[in-house]
């Protein structure tokens, strides 16, 4: 095991917890980032503002962590942009497909006892794990 | 008014999340992606992290008649287990795989003025476009 931080990912994941509920409570709803991505340019005019506010606070939130911890998050550099590219595309494709991401199915759907979540949830874990080995030891691409 | 400010300090909120537990480093996904090499268990610990609040407020927020400032709840009551769901799940792996991102972190990364990070968002827009055109038409 290498570099495991279990403090801060607990910390970090109750923060992402905390930010969930308070969409659902105040606002009614799951803050599932793919569909909320989608919605910014599919939505009627007034379901497009809190979406667009939302994304924009992503970005403060993590300009925001940068600043304050004087840049403590490295940004990738030099990795193969065609990978990023192709693997961006499947990102949106799949994530519309199957309704719903890391986010929407792995912490909204399995804390609303869902069933599709759970299932969607394991699938992408097993297909991410599967494409990691093989790019990694098949391939040796990354 | 309120749903909007509620909408952006959720997503502030968010973000600083995914910074704090990492996520936001796609090369730390990978390495939680890569299970045969040395396994990075840090992501697991993330969703748990989340799970820990959600499954207990879920309980609580669904119990009400209607959320705070809004008249109903938006929550999915699909039940069924189909194709579209298992291959757009699968699909999205892959994608995952390949660059480390999930749509949350591709966009947060934005805010760290990420290069990677605009191409992939770009990326996500694309394949969201091609699925309406190709699936849904």
């Amino acid at each position: 095991m290498e570099n495991f931080t279990p403090i801060s990912a607990l910390l970090g994941g109750a923060l992402i917890g905390v930010s969930v509920s308070l969409l659902l409570l105040l606002n009614g709803r799951m803050a599932g980032i793919s569909g909320i991505m989608n919605g910014v340019f599919s939505a009627p005019k007034k379901e497009e503002i809190w979406r667009a506010l939302f994304l924009i606070g992503l970005i403060i939130g993590a300009a925001l962590f940068q600043f304050l911890t004087q840049g403590s998050l490295s940004v990738r550099e030099g990795y193969p942009l065609w990978l990023i590219i192709i693997g961006g595309f499947l990102v949106g494709f799949g994530t519309r497909l199957g309704s719903g991401c890391t986010s929407g199915h792995g912490i909204c759907g399995i804390a609303n006892f869902s069933m599709r979540s759970i299932s969607a949830t394991l699938t992408f874990m097993a297909s991410g794990m599967f494409t990691v080995f093989v790019l990694k030891y098949l391939v040796g691409v990354v | 008014m309120k749903t909007n400010l509620v909408a952006l300090l959720a997503g502030v909120i968010f973000g600083l999340g995914l910074a704090l537990s990492q996520m936001i480093d796609p090369n730390k996904v990978l390495n939680f992606l890569d299970v045969s090499g040395n396994w990075d268990p840090s992501l697991a610990f993330v969703m748990m992290g989340a799970l820990a609040v959600t499954m207990v407020t879920f309980r609580f927020i669904l119990k009400r008649e209607t959320p705070v400032f809004e008249s109903g709840f938006h929550v999915s009551k699909q039940t069924t287990i189909n194709k579209p769901l298992i291959i757009g799940a699968a699909v999205f792996g892959i994608g995952w795989g390949m660059t480390g991102y999930c749509p949350g972190p591709a966009f947060a990364s934005l805010g760290l003025l990420s290069m990677e990070g605009v191409l992939m968002v770009i990326a996500i827009y694309a394949g969201f476009f091609a699925e309406r055109y190709l699936v849904r038409k």
